[in-house]
């Protein structure tokens, strides 16, 4: 046995030069040094700045935002059509907003699907917060669901009954996408541990399912689902068409992550496994106290990836008909007069998508900043 | 299936849910989630789309208190939302007309679906719809193979041609190795191939989803020319930045028949939407608009137009509807040329073939009313 000494080492350099000598020190040191640099960041500089000012331009110095109407009281959008090109048109967000957000719904009934969009809002908020994650949540989640399917449909309470085909907008994104990774997310475990069972006939189904499922698009297992399912149903029996797109985006999700939680449970140590065995644990408590809390943690990113893509990827409900966000702002500008003014709408609700995917990717960066900290030596 | 009241919604949906995630091959597990309106008189097993022989459709739409209409998920001046979500167009009017026909005048009777072009025909075959009133072609193959009727012609389209004027073009034949914008999933897909064939003009087609983003892609200048019905160029032309600049050239390569269609099984229904669109027909013939229809009802002498109007005889009853039904279309939604000029005039469109027999080129013809 040799005796090691400890000999520490020479004091390093603050490991950032970020602020050596202040912003102008660092801009020189990182952005003008060199002839070449120097000019690849005044040509970059001076694109941001023009085309900075041209969107500042057309969005707002130059835009419309309002409309009067002509005298068969439908909008007149001449002004808008004079200055296309060079100003936006905020008019048609003005006059189409509650349509695009909420679709075909009964006009006076609005405040219904406001009040579900905020109570998925308050729902994600809450199930974010680590100090919730207690049995109770997943009452709070059934109690919401339930308060929103009552408010969606009415028929009670005094609530007028809306069919499920007047619902549109950003509610029918959010149930899709908030009901599908909710579903598809249990499903998902499931297969990933059954693929990895030593039951030959479980893993044969999981694999086939994930395998199945993987080897089609979306578009098509939602054309199936909406075209080919109804003619197998005896007439007059109708499942209804968004539970049908519903089921075939559970079924999708639940492939997909069930392969991202198979990586996870792959790159777990054998010797995790063993020790658990060997204090005796069952296979549920190996897995529900050892294995997946360590699997889930490291799949994060690539989970959050599949949340993002699904999330987005509900917008392919308008191959069957279903006005979700997108589609519904599609819808919204086929009206005559307020043909033509695309790139606005577009830009609206590409916000929209991205408050909510740029949400989902910032609180998965500090979910795993936070629960990943044991790692961070 | 009281469970199903409306105070089990919730639940009730959940349970649909799960139903549903367990898949096709459950059937029989499902079967209890049906939908409350199921007509109970409807033969259980169904395996071909064409089946419900002997259903009364009237009757089941009457217990229903509905009308489930199947419209475009938007084309303007035929169906589109506006911006309070409500539906309108000429498409949606002859949903509301057969409605009217069969509750009288409670307007909230008809409740549309948006269904695109591809799912169109399963929703009409598989009984999650009434009708359908979609700018749909009439076809022979659509007519027999499909298990689908087509009642009534409402309107007469041809395919055209739209190209910018500054291409200098002024006859279709001249597009020979021309980029065209068409949509897929349609009859106008075929037609430009069979024409390019029969005509041997070569021609690159770009096939794009969306009639919107075929526009765009046309103005853009991606595609030389754009072709769809004449009535949809037409309406893409007026709400260009300058429709001068724009030409629909004269050549018109197909014959469009469009018109709302009804699924094989009831030809009582069938009889009935075909009438509607004759009463509205005959109501502008006959001059009766929807400002003086109550007033000939009481007042006209024309035989004909009291038997079309109920003062005489039971053409209603004989349609399975109270005899006032042409009244009562009439009274809100006014004639054919009322509810043409309401929805198309404003998109720019002529009447055109779709003008009255009495009018030269007008091939809009109602038998008479006995």
């Amino acid at each position: 046995m040799s005796v090691t000494t400890h000999t520490p080492s020479p004091a390093l350099p603050p490991p950032s030069r970020l602020m050596a000598g202040g912003p102008l020190g660092w801009v020189k040191a990182n952005l003008l040094n060199g002839v070449f640099n120097s000019m690849i960041t005044l040509l970059l500089a001076y694109l941001l700045v023009r085309y900075t000012i041209s969107f500042v331009d057309w969005a707002f110095l130059n835009a419309i935002w309002q409309v009067p109407n002509d005298r068969f009281g439908r909008a007149d959008t001449s002004s808008c059509r004079d200055i296309k090109g060079i100003g936006a048109c905020w008019a048609v967000i003005t006059e189409k907003h509650r349509f695009i957000l909420f679709g075909t719904y009964p006009y006076e009934e609005h405040w219904r699907p406001a009040i579900v969009c905020v109570l998925f809002i308050a729902l994600y908020i809450v199930s974010a917060m680590r100090r919730f994650w207690r049995k109770e949540l997943v009452l709070v989640w059934a109690v919401t669901l339930t308060a929103i399917g009552l408010l969606m449909w009415g028929g009670v309470f005094g609530l007028s009954y809306v069919p499920q085909e007047r619902w549109g907008g950003l509610p029918i994104t959010l149930i899709l996408a908030t009901f599908g990774l909710a579903f598809a997310f249990p499903l998902a475990i499931m297969v990933a541990l059954g693929r990895r069972s030593r039951l030959p006939a479980i893993k044969a189904l999981c694999v086939v399912y994930v395998e199945l499922i993987r080897g089609v698009p979306l578009i098509s297992l939602l054309f199936m689902a909406s075209v080919m399912f109804p003619l197998f149903l005896p007439e007059g029996l109708n499942i209804d068409k968004l539970l049908r797109a519903q089921v075939a985006i559970i079924l999708f999700a639940g492939a997909y992550l069930a392969e991202v939680v198979r990586a996870g449970l792959q790159s777990l140590p054998k010797g995790q496994y063993e020790a658990a065995e060997a204090l005796g644990l069952s296979y549920w408590q190996k897995t529900g106290f050892i294995i997946l809390p360590q699997a889930l943690r490291l799949v994060i990113p690539p989970l959050v990836n599949t949340f993002i893509g699904f999330f987005k990827d509900t917008s392919l409900v308008l191959i069957i008909g279903i006005f979700d966000l997108l589609t519904a702002a599609k819808t919204a500008i086929i009206e005559p007069q307020w043909q033509g003014f695309a790139v606005e709408v577009y830009v609206t609700v590409g916000l929209i998508y991205f408050i909510f995917c740029f949400a989902m990717s910032k609180y998965s960066a500090g979910l795993e900043a936070e629960l990943n900290k044991h790692r961070k030596r | 299936m009281n469970t199903m009241s409306s105070s089990g919604k919730r639940g009730f949906s959940v349970r649909r849910l799960v139903l549903g995630a367990m898949g096709a091959g459950l059937l029989a597990l499902t079967a209890p989630a049906a939908r409350a309106q199921a007509p109970a008189a409807a033969p259980a097993p169904a395996p071909a789309p064409a089946a419900g022989g002997g259903s009364n459709m009237i009757e089941t739409i009457r217990n229903r208190g509905t009308l489930i209409c199947g419209v475009s998920t938007g084309l303007a001046g035929f169906s589109a939302p506006d911006s309070q979500g409500r539906w309108s167009g000429f498409d949606v009017d002859y949903c509301r007309a057969v409605a009217i026909a069969i509750f009288g005048t409670d307007q909230n009777r008809v409740r549309f679906v948006a269904t695109t072009p591809q799912a169109r025909f399963t929703a009409l075959q598989s009984g999650e719809l009434d009708m359908l009133a979609r700018n749909t072609t009439w076809t022979l193959s659509r007519d027999t193979s499909l298990g689908l009727d087509f009642p009534a012609t409402s309107f007469y389209d041809g395919q055209g041609f739209m190209v910018k004027r500054s291409l200098g073009v002024t006859s279709a034949r001249q597009l020979d190795g021309a980029t065209i914008c068409v949509q897929p999933g349609t009859t106008t897909e075929q037609n430009l191939s069979d024409w390019a064939r029969s005509n041997r003009v070569t021609i690159r087609p770009v096939v794009i989803e969306r009639q919107e983003d075929n526009v765009a892609a046309y103005i853009a200048g991606r595609c030389d020319a754009y072709t769809t019905d004449a009535s949809g160029l037409a309406g893409v032309r007026s709400t260009q930045q300058n429709p001068n600049d724009h030409i629909i050239l004269p050549e018109i390569i197909s014959k469009e028949p469009l018109g709302p269609l009804v699924r094989h099984g009831d030809q009582r229904f069938a009889d009935l939407v075909r009438w509607v669109h004759f009463g509205l027909l005959a109501a502008e013939e006959f001059g009766i608009t929807a400002a003086n229809v109550e007033q000939a009802a009481t007042a006209d002498q024309r035989p004909e137009v009291g038997r079309m109007l109920g003062r005489g005889g039971d053409l209603g009853q004989m349609l399975g509807v109270d005899n006032r039904w042409l009244v009562n279309v009439v009274k809100i939604l006014g004639n054919y040329g009322e509810v043409f000029s309401r929805n198309l005039t404003p998109l720019g469109l002529q009447r055109g073939p779709n003008a009255l027999w009495t009018t030269p080129g007008g091939l809009q013809y109602a038998p008479p009313f006995r």
